[in-house]
């Protein structure tokens, strides 16, 4: 439509606010209270204009009119602006120098306009007494710079859907409040900076985290991705070269993220820079043997000398080794794993790649393993988290990544989210699914344990842990007894429907619900509220994955999918949450024992003679074993070295007693990592790494969008390039690695890959692409997969019925208590990272076990008690901590503290399929610590 | 019993019977007749014709045509359209609606029922101030009486139109009766007025059309149902047609309700049905429609009391509560008060009410106080110059014109205090 602003004819489209098209035409109106993102309140009423009504018009909200014509500059809507500057510049603290803001970024909005209208408040009394808020560990507030323009609520609510931030008081006393007025630390915010971005004043500003913040302008800006979960949050470092630190971090526009950001990417980067970084390669001294735990924390000794939490102690540590060279070190690490070799065979080598790393790091040391130790014992941390969800996939429906994108729930009728704690875990992930359900999506949570993500679901059901294949089953059950499957789908895209049918028969909901703990109705509630739904998504995490039944769990949740139609379609798929920044991606690129690159199978001779080929060396025929499997390997001495990137198993893998033994056995362990960890502690060589934010390289989230990362800060020290490591190693064990760069890495990679082999760094562009991309020059990429057929032989998708059996190691009258494991928000894995960072750190310290308060009362423990835990396999003191997110008769301990480890505790059975530990059940016994 | 003085009056012709408020009493006196007739006899757009062609204007405050008002509720609608009656009567001054829920809440139901009849409302809500407990009290008994004689419900009078009441109690806002905070607040949400358009008659209560009129502006409808458009013109002005209910305060003789032709002079009003001033003093001013409107001055006291004639004294009618200030009073501390009020009860949402309304009231205090200085009588001219017509609803345009009345008749007094330098009517204070 045509209208007149100021004169000038322009041309604005339908539905655009007045600030829109003058913005569009060039024509600057300044406003405070609007950010694109947001939606337009017209509160500031800086950017009224005349339209030729009585009232003047805020142009953010004023929608345009065919004809309209606006005046946006006459001489009494500046003057007008300018007492509006006035009246705020009168309420701010009186030294403007000051402002947090300004000296911060030098973005201060209102003090540009008091700038422009050179109106700073003086002709007024000056206000004052508004109080600072200095609670939060990231975010300062003064209510005195506050103009009320309500960004930061509207941010709260309408990005990350948080909902923390109102307003209090009415009138001239109106602020801006967390929950029910109370500090900002002490609300239910939970740190993601949403509102500390938005802001235009310096009412609330991030807290320096590295060095001093600093205008963006006397920065340089890198375009990189967030290094911590599956989400992989396109983010700008803004970098102060000179010192070599961060000063910031920004989200970045992007579909995945859309700018937001959780506590992790935009606070918890600081660990790159710490003190503690290795920055010489070390070699254990001779009198450090035999090799065993070095220090107290590792051989479960507590002196009380150390105060509770915090990471490795260096001083325990680092007498055991000496420095060295890289060539003494290499050399070392090359002579020693050449003569196992040698000597015992290529299966008695094994390697732990990382989902940490990037996929180029992750194809060279896959090829390492299997081209120059001959072997394929080749694994990472996805065993730990969703091999038994790809393993029920590339049997169901032959691709083991996610059918559709999260962001994909804006689509969705209903979204199941099926044990994913996703306000933890995938933060950035839980405020889209938040969102859709504002907009209509239903939301059905099913988990033991009643987390954020449950206070927003339109159907909760609280089941016991280990009861996911009765649960799903009776589902399926109700959907078919009630004809609210699609039967066309099931017809011409699936097959082995009828065993299905037949098995979930004997699980009406009746019997489900006993065994579960739900009432039959609300079993059936929700089998109609997904199959009634016109499109639905299912989402899943550990809850269902980190099972010793994993892969029945998924197989259940892929056959509701499959019964339901939802596979191939806008707003239905299935999305396994991953957890890894490059799970996704380190998987695709084989660092997976019984697949190469692109889930190839490695005993497929046809396959096996493409990447012998490849690599031009003869490949290893068996498939390899899997990460508890080469642990229990080390420990029978079937396996005697190793050669561990960026992976702490002593923390992480079930049952550490039992890794310990299996580390010490090992006659060679070389660990490249980039601080001294658990396991570096039983390392014969420590290699110095690089840390993400040092280095080039393409990671994998968990739509498949396959993202540049890239480097803003120098290494320490003499560390090195992981893949120039890797190379080394390789070249002087007699097979030679040499690339020019990651990217020269990444053409090998997609060159061996259907799914990749479009891709090159070139074309990644400043979002990533979606795999596969037929058409990556133009295309972001297919968020739907499967839309015509499956990737399987015949094309179709097939149903894998499942029995529902119990959990290996049920409570008992010794020990009563099923022990789940899993994340914190504010925590990663083993805390490597996240304990070494400042903020996070500050906001969750301590380990602790959480319980719900019945259980409590019922065993005489209260609220902030140190408790001991005991398994069979082990035992922590800690804190105990009563909460009704968790169900009765179970416990919950986070798994980032090596003080009170979690997997001291843990059973170190395995899934069948996906031979995936059991995270999330085992028995234990709760008592006050002596 | 109600003593309740009138002169020319339907409204409140038998308030001084109790039974007027039952049902059956309300019947006796003819109730419930002109609903029978628009519902059964009438087709909604007749009936929105027939309140147009008589003129009525809403009782609220800005005086807008009541049935063009409802004429811009859509005809065809397939969802549902709601009426909502702003009974939060919050301006200081004003009683009149007051008096209308406690004496005849079934006249407001049959005006109600008639709106509703017209507008195609299938539910009407309530919205009653919060202190008006026993307004509220006398209202719901009424709702429930009408429901149980079939007045309310599927098939209101056997006409086959059905219709819902719903009584919703406020929380003690202010803004709450401005009509879109009034929605905001009836869902359930902070009372802040909505960003316009969307008007209410396109998305209002719930996203719905809706239409909001004031307590007394339902009550005249049963009259101009049954006697017609040309009666009730008989009253009042050509612009500003019938009687309104005047509530009179402040230093008079009789303080109290008048219903009075519209047009009726303020000196009337002020000398013959109030009384006069108590004490034998001389008046020093009068604030005409509700402590939003600028004041008039001793010597404008001719003025009939109508939009048209009060607009040009540069004042308005308002909601028709009449203060009247004798020669004691001191017009800085009038300020402070109603400067107090509004700095109190905006919403905070847009800045120069917001801020605005404090720095009017600081300013106040501060000349009262005998600490203002000679700019301080510009700058509040500024800034309530700046408050006008600029924001999301007209709240800050009532806040800035008080302000501007006062300072326009008694610029004097203002100048005597910052020469002074302290109060020379009574001793300084401070809100």
């Amino acid at each position: 439509m045509r209208i007149t602003i100021d004169g000038r004819e322009i041309e604005a489209r339908e539905g655009a606010t007045i600030f829109d098209a003058a913005g569009a035409a060039g024509i600057d109106i300044p406003v405070l209270c609007h950010d694109p993102r947001l939606d337009p309140v017209g509160v500031c009423r800086l950017c009224v204009v005349d339209v030729g009504e009585r009232v003047l018009a805020a142009a953010c909200v004023r929608r345009c009119e065919p004809g309209m014509e606006v005046r946006t500059n006459t001489s009494d809507i500046e003057a007008d602006r300018a007492v509006l500057t006035e009246l705020l510049m009168s309420e701010q603290p009186a030294d403007h120098e000051a402002d947090r803001r300004e000296r911060a970024f030098g973005d201060n909005a209102l003090l540009a306009c008091a700038r422009r209208y050179d109106a700073w408040g003086d002709s007024l009394p000056r206000g004052g007494g508004r109080a600072d808020d200095t609670s939060s560990s990231v975010i300062h507030v003064d209510h005195q710079a506050c103009i009320l323009c309500d960004r930061c609520i509207r941010a709260c609510d309408e990005l990350q859907n948080n909902e923390v931030i109102g307003r209090t008081g009415k009138g001239h006393d109106s602020r801006i409040a967390f929950d029910l007025d109370v500090p900002m630390g002490q609300s239910t915010c939970v740190s993601c900076g949403e509102c500390a971005a938005v802001c235009p004043t310096g009412a609330l500003v991030d807290v320096a985290i590295g060095p001093e913040l600093r205008p963006r302008d006397e920065l340089e800006a890198v375009d990189s991705v967030c290094p911590y979960c599956g989400v992989g949050c396109a983010l700008t470092y803004h970098v102060d070269r000179e010192r070599n630190a961060i000063v910031f971090a920004e989200g970045r526009e992007s579909p995945g993220n859309r700018q937001r950001l959780c506590v992790k990417g935009r606070y918890g980067w600081d660990y790159a820079a710490h003190p503690q970084r290795l920055r010489v390669p070390l070699i254990r001294r001779d009198d450090a043997y035999p090799k065993g735990a070095l220090s107290k924390d590792v051989r479960g000794e507590h002196d009380g000398r150390r105060k509770p939490g915090g990471i490795v102690d260096y001083d325990e540590v680092l007498p055991a080794f000496r420095e060295a060279t890289w060539d003494e070190a290499l050399d070392l690490v090359a002579e020693r794993l050449s003569t196992i070799r040698d000597r015992d065979g290529p299966d008695a080598l094994a390697g732990f790649g990382s989902a940490k790393c990037s996929n180029e790091e992750a194809y060279l040391f896959q090829k390492l393993v299997r081209a120059c130790f001959g072997t394929n014992n080749v694994d990472h941390c996805t065993r730990l988290c969703h091999a038994s969800s790809v393993a029920a996939l590339l049997e169901g429906i032959g691709s083991g990544a996610v059918t559709t994108t999260y962001g994909d729930i804006a689509n969705a009728g209903a979204a199941l989210l099926a044990g994913t704690n996703t306000t933890a875990n995938h933060p950035v992930a839980a405020t889209f699914f938040k969102e859709a359900r504002k907009r209509g999506t239903k939301l059905i949570v099913v988990d033991p344990r009643r987390e954020a993500i449950a206070e927003h679901a339109d159907h909760y059901c609280r089941i016991k842990p280990g009861t996911d294949v009765a649960f799903y089953n009776a589902m399926m059950q109700v959907i078919i007894e009630e004809e609210l499957g699609d039967r066309a789908f099931i017809e011409e895209r699936t097959e082995n429907y009828d065993a299905l049918a037949t098995l979930v028969a004997d699980y009406p909901p009746e019997r489900a619900g006993a065994i579960c703990g739900v009432e039959p109705d609300d079993i059936r509630a929700v089998a109609r509220a997904f199959g009634s739904a016109d499109s639905a998504i299912v989402f899943w995490g550990m809850g269902i994955s980190q099972h010793v039944y994993g892969t029945n769990n998924a197989r259940c949740l892929i056959a509701l999918a499959l019964l339901t139609g939802n596979i191939g379609k806008a707003g239905a798929g299935l999305h396994p949450l991953r957890g890894q920044n490059n799970v996704q991606g380190a998987s695709d690129a084989g660092l997976i024992p019984m697949v190469y690159p692109d889930y190839q199978s490695v005993e497929d001779p046809a396959i096996r003679e493409k990447f012998e080929s490849a690599w031009g060396r003869e490949l290893s025929p068996q498939r390899g074993l899997t990460v508890v499997e080469i642990a229990h390997a080390a420990l029978e001495g079937s396996v005697k070295g190793m050669y561990i990137m960026g992976e702490n198993p002593f923390l992480s893998d079930p049952n550490v007693n039992k890794v310990r033994k299996a580390l010490s056995n090992l006659d060679f362990l070389v660990v490249q990592d980039i601080f001294l960890t658990e396991t570096a502690e039983f390392a014969d060589v420590i290699l110095p790494a690089s840390s993400y934010m040092e280095k080039l390289g393409t990671y994998t989230n968990t739509d498949r969008r396959v993202q540049i990362g890239r480097p803003v800060l120098e290494m320490p020290g003499e560390a090195r390039l992981d893949w120039e490591v890797v190379c080394d190693v390789s070249t002087r064990m007699g097979f030679p690695m040499d690339y020019a760069s990651p990217s020269e890495i990444f053409d090998e990679f997609a060159g061996l890959t259907n799914a990749y082999a479009t891709l090159s760094h070139d074309n990644l562009g400043a979002v990533g692409k979606l795999w596969p991309n037929p058409d990556p020059e133009r295309d972001d990429g297919p968020v739907v997969l499967f839309d015509d057929a499956f990737p399987t032989e015949n094309g179709r998708a097939k149903f894998v019925p499942a029995e529902w059996t119990a959990a290996r190691e049920l409570p008992d009258d010794d020990y009563p208590f099923v022990l789940n494991t899993g994340r914190l928000l504010e925590h990663w894995h083993t805390g490597v990272m996240t304990r070494r960072t400042r903020v996070l750190d500050a906001i969750a310290p301590e380990a602790f076990v959480a319980m719900h308060p019945d259980d409590g009362s019922a065993n005489g423990l209260s609220d902030g008690d140190n408790v001991t835990v005991e398994s069979r396999r082990g035992s922590v003191t800690l804190r105990l901590r009563l909460t009704t997110r968790e169900c009765r008769g179970a416990v919950f301990m986070p798994i980032h503290f090596r003080e009170a480890a979690a997997n001291l505790l843990t059973l170190d059975e395995l899934d069948p399929d996906g031979k995936i530990p059991e995270f999330k059940f085992c028995a234990v016994r709760v008592s006050a610590a002596g | 019993m109600l003593k309740v003085p009138h002169v020319t009056s339907y409204l409140t012709e038998h308030f001084a019977e109790d039974a007027f408020g039952t049902l059956a009493g309300y019947e006796k006196k003819g109730g419930y007749a002109a609903a029978r007739k628009a519902l059964t006899e009438m087709a909604p757009g007749d009936v929105i014709e027939l309140v147009k062609a008589s003129g009525l204007q809403g009782r609220g405050g800005a005086g807008f045509n009541t049935g063009l008002k409802w004429s811009f509720m859509p005809a065809d609608s397939d969802v549902p359209k709601y009426l909502v009656c702003n009974a939060d009567e919050s301006e200081p001054g004003s009683f009149k609606d007051r008096i209308l829920l406690e004496r005849s809440p079934h006249q407001l139901l049959e005006g109600i029922l008639i709106a509703a009849y017209a507008v195609g409302a299938c539910t009407t809500f309530i919205y009653i101030r919060g202190e008006y407990s026993f307004p509220a009290d006398q209202v719901e008994r009424a709702v429930a009486e009408a429901y149980d004689q079939g007045h309310l419900g599927p098939n209101v009078l056997g006409s086959g139109f059905r219709h819902d009441v719903v009584v919703h109690r406020g929380a003690g806002a202010y803004i709450c009766g401005e009509e879109t905070g009034l929605l905001e607040s009836l869902e359930g949400k902070k009372g802040q007025p909505r960003k316009k358009p969307p008007f209410p008659a396109q998305v209002g209560a719930f996203g719905m059309p809706t239409t909001v009129n004031n307590v007394e502006t339902f009550c005249h409808v049963p009259y101009i149902v049954n006697r017609g458009a040309e009666w009730f013109r008989g009253f009042g002005t050509e612009a500003s047609p019938g009687t309104t209910l005047f509530g009179v305060s402040g230093h008079v003789v009789k303080p109290g309700l008048f219903e009075l032709p519209l047009g009726t002079p303020l000196s009337e009003i002020v000398f013959e049905h109030a009384g006069g001033i108590a004490g034998g003093r001389k008046v020093k001013g009068v604030i005409p429609g509700g402590m939003s409107m600028p004041i008039l001055p001793a010597g404008q006291l001719d003025v009939p009391m109508a939009n048209e004639s009060l607009r040009e004294r540069g004042t308005m009618l308002g909601t028709g509560g009449i203060m009247v200030m004798d020669e004691t009073t001191c017009m800085v501390r009038v300020g402070c008060v109603i400067s107090y009020f509004f700095r109190d009860e905006s919403c905070g949402q847009c800045t120069q009410c917001r801020e605005g309304t404090g720095w009017l009231n600081k300013i106040m205090n501060r000349i009262e106080r005998g600490a203002g200085q000679s700019e301080d009588l510009g700058v509040l001219l500024d800034i309530a110059a700046k408050m006008e017509g600029q924001t999301i609803c007209a709240f800050a345009d009532a806040a800035a014109w008080p302000v501007q009345g006062l300072l326009r008749h008694f610029r004097a007094d203002f100048e005597e205090h910052v020469r002074l330098g302290r109060c020379p009517f009574t001793a300084s204070f401070e809100l």
